[in-house]
């Protein structure tokens, strides 16, 4: 691992890279000059100075370095931790970003004056800004933290790639301010979960496939034997994202120059594309990468073994495949064939026990240190998270029954449940899991405070209780108030008595959304505090925090 | 690696697998059978739904199952179903006379809980929840129509509708007198106030009663009277009653001789069936105003 | 224990657990999603579906971009109650040239499959300019800003030419009259209307928010609005040929 000190090179890595840049920003000033439409000539505006920073940034370093990070420092792994760093930032910073704008879709569908009437306020275009700040945003940067932190600990390596896990994160990060933007501008496809345009999505293709190389030559490289079972759920998390996007996103742009573009499936191919693919950003994003945090950090927190080797395998491969399947249970008594819907209700059901195995398998390992709870805040964290994943995964394959869904459908049912999804489960888990990276990863003993851990804890479980059961209670009533009919045979209510008489509703979960994002505002104080003023561990660090680190 | 002694975890009593990953370990339990019961249920409840229902496609067609559901069918059967529960009174309505309907209270009840549940769907968007109305919109509850409030006429409304393009709607249009260059804005400022004070409102300063007045017959009495107060033939309202459709200030009616009114109420026949259509009728005309 | 060690074949290879990924995530996506091209009966028979005018497309646009799918349903369920509030169930081939489709998954407001012709143009742009103004329970936002926004003329054909492009049969008559199409539509009384109303059947022109000049985006959403769910002839539709 001695460097060669007679003369300095760029690496292919960082030539190439730094040569594609240079090529993007003379394309994105082309792409400005010739813009059909302000947005577009505003993202190849960004494109540019983020491609010229890029250049910059890889010549930066390479005049700083005296030779590429080593492998491995007295025979232990170098791990790459800056990515995970940056990674970990940006989720509590979208994740705040994300909970603030959610609070005021809630505002406004109470006082709808809060709208403001301008077009980039109003709730069609904030509502998708809210979904991908909190689930690619916020989740998504969870996830990449996490999955490079733990295939790195797991297989006993440093990270793939010298540039590459950098170019992911950032790449990942920039295509979420292209996204969020391009929203708050009219720039979106109005597919649910998978709005950004064309040009965003070819980005994200890039940058995923970068993600996927990176993870996969980390575990191609590995010291352990045996791949970790977090790692088969952050590797199925991955591949299979990748499959949904491109299979979901086709599309050709009106013209290279403008931001317009018109999806390549239509009507009810289109539907189901779309359902395919947003159904399983559930089941893999929002629950296979969040199963893999579950595997790694629940039995770390609790250093109890994970409960059963077989469990995992029998539900690892039964969830990645039933989870396919039930994309048609988004489209019930829809214009999709019968047929299709069936097949989406019945593997939703047969999902049910595979999802289960998960939250027995998170649960089930605390078994000899259930105690730990009572002092633990963090580890009851991501106990609860474990919870909620149950719950959600019951209440989903319920409303998944045709008779069910029939009232669910298109009602605040359907909300309550995703929230209780992603609250619960999503939101706790990532926390528990921040609170358990950031003072690893910034080698500090512990966190500033487990008090306000434990604050944050109650602060957001009771905003959440609050959020669900006001959904609970006025999706059910909005269902029933639909379909009642007196006893003359005619329909009862009005759609808009059904409107008004949400407004209660609507007051309370903003004001448990409210609560859930004081939590968050809590956790932020407390993470900013451990990095700033908590005591550096005393132990020897196994590495250095830095990518820039000499060998001598 | 682990040695081999450390394969037993002491809390619970069990193996691991051997393997450790930074310190994780796997126990080796075995399935818990309840869950493996509970998957394998659920897989058999499926097995059976695919053979009672549509459920696989083949290339040709699909399975369509043995019960040979279809929920575009079920939706039929539930709306014939429907019809029974409103038994034959419905029909009864349909054919009754408008005027009869009045007459029989178990009848007039009924086209009222009928229109009522209509209204709030169909007519409520635009003349308001309790038929208040809006700008531009007529309020159903007063004694004021445009267009005649006897039961017929409120049902040829309903029916046909105010310049909805049907063959049979009420035509008729406050004219564009500004914007067709008939009046000056001078003679419109006047009118208009001339027209206020047909309402008994005060008028600008500097206003001229006699030019008012003058204007007002050449332009504006063939339609809403010498009066001013108005024509069901034409749709034109009474302008003395202090109803406005549109508002009452200067410059409103300023707006409204300049570039005209026509104001649209849809067609229901085809959307709505005719009984509902009548007592839709029945309705409205016993929300207070019916003549 | 064999099933047990035979599954480290997995553990021990990235290669092969990556593969065995892909085989068992592609079946049911294959499954469900091919048939649908090929089956005859995904999309029912019916006649009077058309590609949308170059002003409802526009129109459409406006509805995309501002995310009403997110309020608003496209898609009335055999469901009696949505039958008798909202019209006849949506058929697949409602939507056969929506690209993107926008059948919604949430309805805050209420359906819009079948909106057209049931309000006036009058009605539309001030409910969209303010809807309390005209419905006090309302909670939808007002889109003030449509009415002062000209669509934009010259991309227009290139809209319908990449649509047909993705399946959307333009005739090269259409895309040609595009431009000439879409002024006619918000202008009854030019020239061209009776060669437009042609070109797409059972199109109605009108000056749909009662300004004068260019179309409007809220001309080009008020026209999109009044043609949803009037295009098929229900006397005419043959349901029991239809059941799937
Ligand atoms: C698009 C909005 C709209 C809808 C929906 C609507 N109306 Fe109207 N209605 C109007 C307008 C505008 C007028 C006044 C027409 C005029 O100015 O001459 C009117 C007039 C009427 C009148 C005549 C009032 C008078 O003073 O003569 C009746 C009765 C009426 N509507 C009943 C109904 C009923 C019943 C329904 C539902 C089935 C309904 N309307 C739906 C807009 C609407
Ligand atoms: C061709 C017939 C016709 C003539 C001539 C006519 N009007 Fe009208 N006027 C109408 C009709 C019809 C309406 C109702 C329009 C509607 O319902 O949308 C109306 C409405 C009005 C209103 C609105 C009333 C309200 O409640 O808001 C005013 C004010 C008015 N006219 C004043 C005038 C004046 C002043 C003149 C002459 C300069 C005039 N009209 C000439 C037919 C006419
Ligand atoms: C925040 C939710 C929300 C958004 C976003 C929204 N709407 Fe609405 N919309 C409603 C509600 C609630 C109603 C029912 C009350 C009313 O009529 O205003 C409604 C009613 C309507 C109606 C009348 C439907 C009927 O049959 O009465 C139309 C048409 C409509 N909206 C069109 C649109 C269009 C077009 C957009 C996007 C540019 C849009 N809406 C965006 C909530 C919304
Ligand atoms: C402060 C906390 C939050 C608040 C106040 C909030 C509020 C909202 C509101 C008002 C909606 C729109 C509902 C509607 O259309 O009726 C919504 C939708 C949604 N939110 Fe949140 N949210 C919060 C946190 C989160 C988090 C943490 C996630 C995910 C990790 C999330 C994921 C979603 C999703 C996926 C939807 C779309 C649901 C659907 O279309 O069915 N939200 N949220
Ligand atoms: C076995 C597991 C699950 C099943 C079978 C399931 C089923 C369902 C069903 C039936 C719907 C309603 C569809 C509709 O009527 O429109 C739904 C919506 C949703 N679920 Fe789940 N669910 C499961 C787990 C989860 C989990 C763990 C999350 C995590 C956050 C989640 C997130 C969502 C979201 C975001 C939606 C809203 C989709 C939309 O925008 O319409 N689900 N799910
Ligand atoms: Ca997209
Ligand atoms: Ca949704
Ligand atoms: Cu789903």
């Amino acid at each position: 691992m001695q460097p060669n000190n007679d003369v300095k090179w760029m690496t292919a890595g960082e030539s190439g890279l730094a040569g594609l840049f240079t090529l993007a920003v003379f394309l994105c000033i082309i792409a400005v000059a010739k813009a059909e439409d302000a947005p577009f000539a505003f993202h190849a505006t960004l494109a540019g100075f983020a491609s010229l920073a890029a250049v910059f940034a890889i010549f930066n370093r390479y005049f700083d370095r005296a030779s590429l990070p080593p492998q491995e420092i007295n025979g232990r792994p170098n791990y790459n931790f800056g990515p995970i760093k940056f990674a970990s930032f940006m989720a509590m910073f979208w994740g705040i970003a994300g909970f603030t704008v959610g609070l005021l879709i809630a505002l406004q569908l109470a006082w709808p004056a809060l709208n403001f009437d301008l077009p980039w306020t109003t709730f069609g275009r904030l509502r998708p800004l809210h979904t991908s700040a909190v689930v690619f945003a916020f989740g998504g940067n969870v996830l990449l933290a996490t999955s490079f932190y733990v295939v790195q600990k797991t297989c006993r390596v440093r990270l793939a790639g010298d540039l590459a896990p950098w170019f992911v994160v950032l790449g990942y990060n920039f295509f979420i301010l292209i996204a969020g933007t391009g929203y708050l501008l009219g720039v979106t496809q109005s597919k649910e979960y998978a709005e950004p345009e064309w040009y965003a999505d070819l980005w994200l293709t890039i940058v995923w496939v970068t993600y996927l190389l990176v993870f996969l030559l980390t575990l191609v490289k590995r010291k352990e034997p045996h791949i970790f079972v977090a790692n088969w759920f952050y590797l199925a998390f991955i591949v299979t994202i990748a499959v949904l996007h491109l299979g979901n996103n086709p599309a050709l742009p009106v013209s290279v120059f403008g931001s317009k573009s018109y999806v390549a499936w239509g009507g009810v191919q289109d539907a189901m594309f779309q359902w395919w693919y947003g159904h399983n950003a559930v089941g893999f994003f929002l629950t296979a990468g969040f199963l893999a945090i579950m595997y790694y950090f629940i039995p770390k927190r609790a250093e109890r073994p994970v409960y059963s080797y077989r469990l995992s395998i029998v539900h690892f491969w039964a969830i990645i495949f039933l989870y396919i399947w039930a994309g048609p249970h988004h489209l019930h008594y829809t214009a999709l064939p019968d047929w299709a819907q069936t097949l989406g209700m019945t593997f939703s059901i047969m999902l049910w026990m595979p999802s289960w195995g998960g939250m027995i398998n998170g649960l089930m390992t605390l078994s000899g240190a259930w105690d730990k709870l009572r002092t633990d805040p963090v580890l009851r964290m991501l106990v609860v998270s474990v919870a909620f994943y149950g719950m959600a995964t019951f209440e989903g394959p319920l409303m998944s029954i045709k008779v069910v869904n029939s009232l669910s459908h298109y009602t605040d049912w359907t909300i309550g449940h995703v929230h209780s999804g992603a609250l619960g489960w999503v939101g706790f888990v990532s926390f528990g899991a921040l609170y358990c990276l950031v003072p690893w990863i910034w080698q500090r003993k512990e966190l500033y405070s487990l008090r306000l851990v434990n604050w944050h804890f109650w602060v957001a479980t009771i905003g959440i209780v609050l959020y669900i059961s006001a959904m609970w209670v006025s999706g059910i009533l909005q269902g029933l108030m639909w379909r009642a009919y007196t006893s003359l045979g005619f329909l009862e209510y009005s759609f808009i008595e059904s409107v008004e008489a949400m407004h209660p509703f609507y007051i309370i979960r903003a004001l448990g959304g409210g609560l859930f994002l004081v939590g968050a505002l809590i956790m932020a104080f407390n993470l900013w505090m451990t990095v700033r003023v908590g005591e550096a561990e005393s132990e020897v660090p196994l590495s250095s925090g830095a990518t820039l680190q000499a060998a001598e | 690696m682990t040695d081999h002694d450390d394969n037993f975890d002491h809390a619970t009593g069990k193996t691991t697998t051997g393997h450790s990953w930074d310190g994780i370990k796997e126990l080796n339990t075995p399935l818990p059978r309840w869950w493996v019961l509970t998957f394998y249920a659920c897989i058999v409840w499926a097995v059976g739904y695919w053979i009672v229902y549509p459920a696989w496609p083949l290339l040709w067609g699909y399975t369509t199952g043995v019960a040979h559901y279809s929920s575009r069918a079920d939706v039929a059967v539930e709306l014939a179903n429907l019809e029974k529960i409103r038994g034959d009174k419905m029909v009864t309505l349909g054919a009754a006379p408008l005027a009869d309907i009045e007459k029989d209270p178990a009848l007039l009840a009924l086209a009222r809980a009928r229109g009522k549940t209509v209204f709030g769907d169909n007519c409520a968007p635009c003349h308001g929840s309790g038929g208040a109305g809006a700008k531009g919109f007529p309020n159903l509850n007063d004694d004021d129509w445009l267009w005649g409030g006897s039961l017929e006429a409120i049902h040829k409304t309903i029916q046909f509708g105010a310049r909805s393009g049907h063959a049979n709607a009420h035509e008729g249009a406050m004219l564009a007198f500004g914007r067709d260059g008939m009046l000056k804005k001078p003679e419109i400022v006047t009118v208009a106030n001339f027209v206020r004070s047909l309402a008994g409102l005060p008028t600008a300063a500097g206003y001229k009663a006699e030019a008012g007045q003058k204007l007002f017959a050449d332009n504006c009495a063939s339609c809403h009277g010498d009066a001013g107060k108005g024509n069901p033939e034409m749709g034109a309202p009474n302008l003395t009653d202090n109803i406005w459709l549109y508002g009452s200030d200067e410059a409103t009616i300023v707006e409204t001789v300049t570039n005209g009114r026509t104001g649209v109420m849809p067609a229901w026949v085809g959307r709505l069936d005719p009984a509902t259509i009548k007592a839709l009728t029945v309705y409205v005309h016993s929300l207070g105003g019916g003549q | 224990m064999s099933f047990w060690s035979r599954h480290q074949i997995m553990e021990k290879n990235s290669i092969v657990l990556i593969v065995g990924i892909l085989l068992v995530i592609a079946i049911g996506g294959l499954v469900e999603i091919t048939p649908l091209f090929y089956l005859k009966s995904t999309i029912e028979v019916v006649d009077g579906i058309r590609p949308y005018t170059p002003l409802e497309l526009t129109g459409r646009n406006v509805y995309v971009r501002e995310g009403c799918y997110l309020c608003h349903s496209q898609m009335i369920r055999p469901l009696r109650d949505e039958v008798e509030r909202y019209g006849h169930y949506s058929l697949a081939a409602e939507s056969m040239y929506d690209h993107p489709f926008q059948w919604g998954s949430k309805r805050t407001g209420p359906d819009l499959a079948r909106v057209g012709a049931k309000y006036s143009d009058a009605w539309h742009v001030t409910h969209l300019k303010d809807p309390r103004a005209i419905v006090p329970q309302s909670v939808m936002p007002g889109y003030k800003f449509l009415a002062e926004t000209e669509v934009n003329l010259d991309q227009i054909s290139d809209h319908l030419r990449t649509s047909r492009a993705v399946g959307v049969p333009y005739s090269d008559d259409q895309i040609k009259n595009a431009v000439a199409d879409m002024k006619a539509q918000a202008d009854p009384d030019s020239a061209d209307a009776d060669a437009f109303v042609k070109r797409y059947p059972k199109a109605v022109a009108r000056n749909f928010d009662g300004k004068a000049g260019i179309p409007t985006e809220m001309d080009a959403l008020v026209a999109y609005l009044q043609m949803l769910g009037t295009l098929v002839d229900f006397k005419l539709y043959n349901e029991k040929a239809n059941l799937r």
